[in-house]
């Protein structure tokens, strides 16, 4: 079959079965390897993109089911959130090996999207994804930062 | 600053505060290397093998060390930086090439048994040996957390005799005498004629002049860079998603390809569908193997289901009813059987321990995978007689090595690139995914195979940090002071185990300090010590896991010394500070640890805590953990962290390896548990093989002491503590003391 996925504000047609996880057309259809495979159960979240606005985890989500949606990447992540994320995320330094940071960072973008200033418990229900390098202090305080920043300009 | 690396240093004295550096035995090709190894593009000019300059000013360095998160690709061109004189911003970082000068030494000298204290003749030569053989196998293994501390001289060297190139260079353009030159942030000024050229004016002039025959090293108090905590150079890329892992990499008309292992050791591939799988959507090929089945696929998901759809069957081979259990049995007949040898043993432990007042305790630490968030993978193309592969990896010159004897091909002939690594923790210096790339590739050849394992694979078919079980007997003196100390560790050798793989045929004999490191040389004063070994070969697979022995021994010893203080009635602190009246950087961890942890106020209702301190990798990490049992789980409240890694390049990332070592420990501590049963390993994925998350991991401050000692490693030491700490916390809360991991939450 032929999809028409809207990617990063572009059009792309995929010839695929409808069953094929988004996460697979993305890393080796499209070569958008910015999106990770990390478990293929959803249970790390290190494929986590936008779904109209919304974070989801890819690697088990069909194609099928995103046809008509528009899907955001971490190579589009470029709004006024996900802008003051990857600022908080340079002024925190919390990358380390960096493979779970395109997830962790969709992740926090699709929570400030829906809560600008979230709690810390907010921020602990939200951002399950896994780090083996162990940011998440970093990744709690970058998120605070980006939600002042956010908050400050607006 | 004492220099011990002879072979590189003949002269080093002090000037002028800063640190003379004559060539000495070594020559400045072999330490700087040939400047035409690296490879460079239009406008690049190399001064050295570590070291180039752009036209507009960009210095890139050739890190020789893998980036695996630890911040190489910051802290070694610091280095480089800081005698170049270069601004920070102009540094960029690429992986070096394969070559001799940038192999690994530390790690070898590192290997031998020996005491980090013991600078006597006999363990000076050990060392100076090691050195030699470091030098000429110049194995570049990312590891060991050796990283700085190998780089150390090398890479400063390199960035001072380029920066005294770019002078002479300088001195004969402005025709003015050298000494009249000043190097500042980028450029070659002449102060008397405020006349000044930038660095990308100068290289390629520069690049005609012989190095120096001395340089002279910048003192402490002068640094610029050294010290302070510089941004990273790898992060930008690693938040729009455009940074290159192993499993990014795209060659045009790449097959995907995944994978099923017997899953039982030494099983072999019994039926399989061929026809079914080949019309399964999607599959290109079908690639059977002695102990495995490969499928190639358009995508690697049509790949993996074809095999989810048609499996194949597997022989179990001889160890299909092997156990855990049977692991344990086996280390405890082990321990029954004899003394086993002992690595230390001082005064007459034996002897002073068959009384009946007499503490004993048996400790036991189970089966680990490493986990790496990026799954094992590797992309091989083999092509008209020679090989390209690209594998993160923590030992391209061996890789290729091994990828060359498995091809049968020259060495000259297989190209390995290094990517970035989503993790390595050890995992990365096996082989094994890339032999098997290789393999498969034979079956696929004129086209890019990526092999990735699925979690299952990855989780199932590790280099395993070992299982280990120990067993102690102590005496107090009178005064409560330890009289006596016996621990004897059970458990395979990881060395013998990794080096075996790594150089097949090589004759492994003699002690392993793997298994015992972190249990010998203790700080502690104890008139009696025998810290003994014994050697349990186990079927699955083993190798390094960050800090190694340093995983298991440092719960064994701390938690014991916990049980000691407890049984002197003592404060844990109090007790330890008592035996550490000879080591004043260990005693200084944890008193600054006291303070810093309000060891001495009450902990909240409900909670405790537990200290550690644990030297590993030639720095001093204390932590204490505070703990509450919360709907049936432990729960780690706060984590303080003091850590003595003498000279600190950039603290940031100090911070940073303490705080990703002790997430890495906890998750171990609190949740790791590899088991067998029926030969097969039982965790299949993140369900089964828990990791801390986010909502799960204490808040942890990290507190560096500026001791003034050597550089020391930072990737590892911060794992060892945090799981005595948090067992010592759980035993102060609970009154039950546990002596296995994962601890439990009791009830």
């Amino acid at each position: 079959m032929t999809f028409t996925l809207a990617i990063n504000g572009r059009e792309y047609l995929v010839e695929s079965e409808p069953e094929v996880p988004l996460l697979w057309i993305l890393r080796d259809v499209l070569g958008l390897t910015g999106t990770k495979f990390g478990c293929g159960v959803a249970a790390c979240g290190a494929c986590t993109v936008h779904v109209d606005g919304r974070a989801m985890r890819t690697c088990t989500l069909p194609v099928a089911a995103v046809a008509d949606k528009t899907i955001t990447t971490i190579e589009g992540l470029d709004d006024a959130v996900g802008t003051a994320l990857r600022a908080a995320w340079l002024s925190h330094q919390v990358p380390q090996c960096g493979y779970c940071q395109s997830g962790m960072l969709m992740s926090a973008a699709a929570l400030l999207a829906t809560q600008p200033r979230p709690s810390d418990a907010e921020i602990d229900r939200t951002l399950t994804n896994i780090c083996r390098c162990g940011t998440y202090q970093r990744i709690r305080r970058a998120i605070h930062a980006a939600a002042a920043t956010l908050g400050g300009a607006a | 600053m004492s220099l011990n690396r002879r072979h590189f240093l003949l002269a080093g004295s002090a000037l002028g505060g800063g640190l003379l550096i004559g060539w000495g035995a070594m020559r400045p090709r072999q330490l700087l290397g040939e400047a035409a190894l690296l490879p460079v593009e239009a406008g690049e000019i190399a001064l050295n093998a570590w070291l180039k300059i752009a036209a507009d000013g960009i210095v890139t360095v050739a890190v020789p060390r893998a980036e695996m998160g630890q911040g190489v690709y910051t802290a070694l061109p610091m280095l480089v930086a800081e005698e170049l004189a270069a601004p920070w911003a102009s540094l960029r970082a690429e992986q070096a090439p394969i070559a001799s000068v940038y192999g690994n030494v530390t790690v070898m000298v590192d290997a031998a048994p020996l005491d980090e204290h013991d600078h006597g003749l006999l363990a000076g030569a050990m060392r100076w040996t090691l050195e030699r053989v470091g030098r000429v196998l110049a194995v570049q293994v990312t590891g060991g957390s050796t990283s700085v501390r190998d780089a150390w001289l090398p890479m400063r060297s390199a960035g001072a005799a380029a920066r005294d190139m770019l002078a002479r260079a300088a001195a004969a353009r402005l025709g003015v005498p050298v000494a009249e030159i000043e190097a500042d942030a980028g450029r070659m000024v002449h102060p008397a004629t405020r006349r000044s050229l930038a660095y990308g004016e100068l290289a390629a002039d520069a690049a005609r002049l012989d190095p120096p025959d001395a340089i002279t090293l910048r003192a402490p108090a002068a640094w610029r860079l050294l010290g302070r905590p510089l941004p990273r150079t790898d992060l930008a890329a690693k938040t729009d998603g455009s940074a290159v892992f192993g499993i990014d990499v795209r060659q045009a008309g790449t097959v995907y390809v995944s994978l099923r292992t017997a899953p039982v050791v030494g099983g072999s591939l019994a039926q399989y569908d061929r026809v079914a799988l080949e019309a399964r959507p999607g599959v290109i090929a079908v690639v059977p193997m002695a102990d495995a089945l490969a499928v190639a696929g358009r995508t690697w998901w049509h790949a993996e289901q074809a095999l989810q759809a048609v499996p194949p069957s597997f022989d179990p081979g001889e160890h299909g009813a092997l156990s855990s259990d049977d692991i344990f049995a086996a280390f405890g007949a082990a321990l029954d059987a004899g003394d086993g040898s002992a690595y230390e043993d001082r005064g007459d432990a034996l002897g002073e321990l068959h009384d009946a007042d007499v503490l004993r305790a048996e400790y036991r630490a189970p089966m680990l995978a490493h986990a790496c968030m990026e799954p094992m993978n590797c992309t091989v193309r083999l092509h008209e007689g020679a090989a390209e592969i690209w594998l993160g990896n923590q030992a391209p010159d061996l890789m290729r090595r091994i990828a060359a004897t498995a091809l049968d091909l020259d060495e000259a002939k297989v190209r390995v690139h290094t990517p970035l690594l989503g993790g390595g923790f050890g995992r990365r210096a096996e082989p094994d995914v890339m032999l098997r790339a290789i393999e498969i590739a034979r079956a696929i050849p004129d086209q890019a195979v990526q092999l990735v394992y699925s979690r299952e694979e990855d989780l199932q078919h590790d280099t395993y940090r070992p299982p280990a079980l120990a067993r102690f007997a102590a005496r107090l003196d009178t005064r409560g002071r330890l009289h006596a100390w016996h621990n004897h560790v059970a458990c395979p050798s990881v060395s013998k185990a990794v080096l075996g793989r790594a150089f097949p045929g090589l004759p492994l004999a003699g002690p392993d300090k793997t298994n015992l490191e972190g249990a010998m040389f203790l700080p502690y004063a104890v008139p009696h010590r025998r810290v003994a070994h014994s050697t349990v070969p186990i079927v699955p697979p083993v190798g390094f896991w960050r800090s190694v022995g340093h995983s298991f021994n440092a719960f064994f010893t701390e938690c014991f010394m916990d049980e000691l203080a407890g049984a002197a009635a003592r404060d844990p602190i109090e007790f330890r500070l008592e035996h550490l009246a000879a080591r004043p950087r260990e005693r200084h961890v944890l008193e600054l640890l006291r303070d810093l942890s309000d060891w001495n106020e009450p902990s909240a209702p409900g909670t405790a805590r537990g200290v550690a301190l644990h030297g590993s990798f030639h720095s001093i990490v204390g932590q204490v953990a505070e703990v509450s049992i919360d709907n049936g789980e432990i729960v780690v409240q706060r984590v303080t962290c003091v850590v003595d890694c003498g000279q600190v390049v950039n603290p940031d990332i100090v911070i940073a390896q303490m705080e990703s070592g002790i997430v890495f420990g906890l998750t171990a501590a609190l949740y790791g548990d590899v088991r067998i049963a029926a030969g097969r390993v039982q965790q299949w994925n993140f369900p089964d093989y828990r990791m801390l998350t986010l909502g799960e991991a204490p808040p942890i401050e990290t507190h560096i002491v500026v001791s003034g000692a050597p550089p020391g490693g930072v990737g590892e030491p911060g794992t060892p503590p945090i799981a005595p700490a948090v067992a010592n916390a759980l035993a102060a809360l609970t009154g039950q003391r546990q002596r296995a991991l994962p601890l439990r939450a009791p009830g």
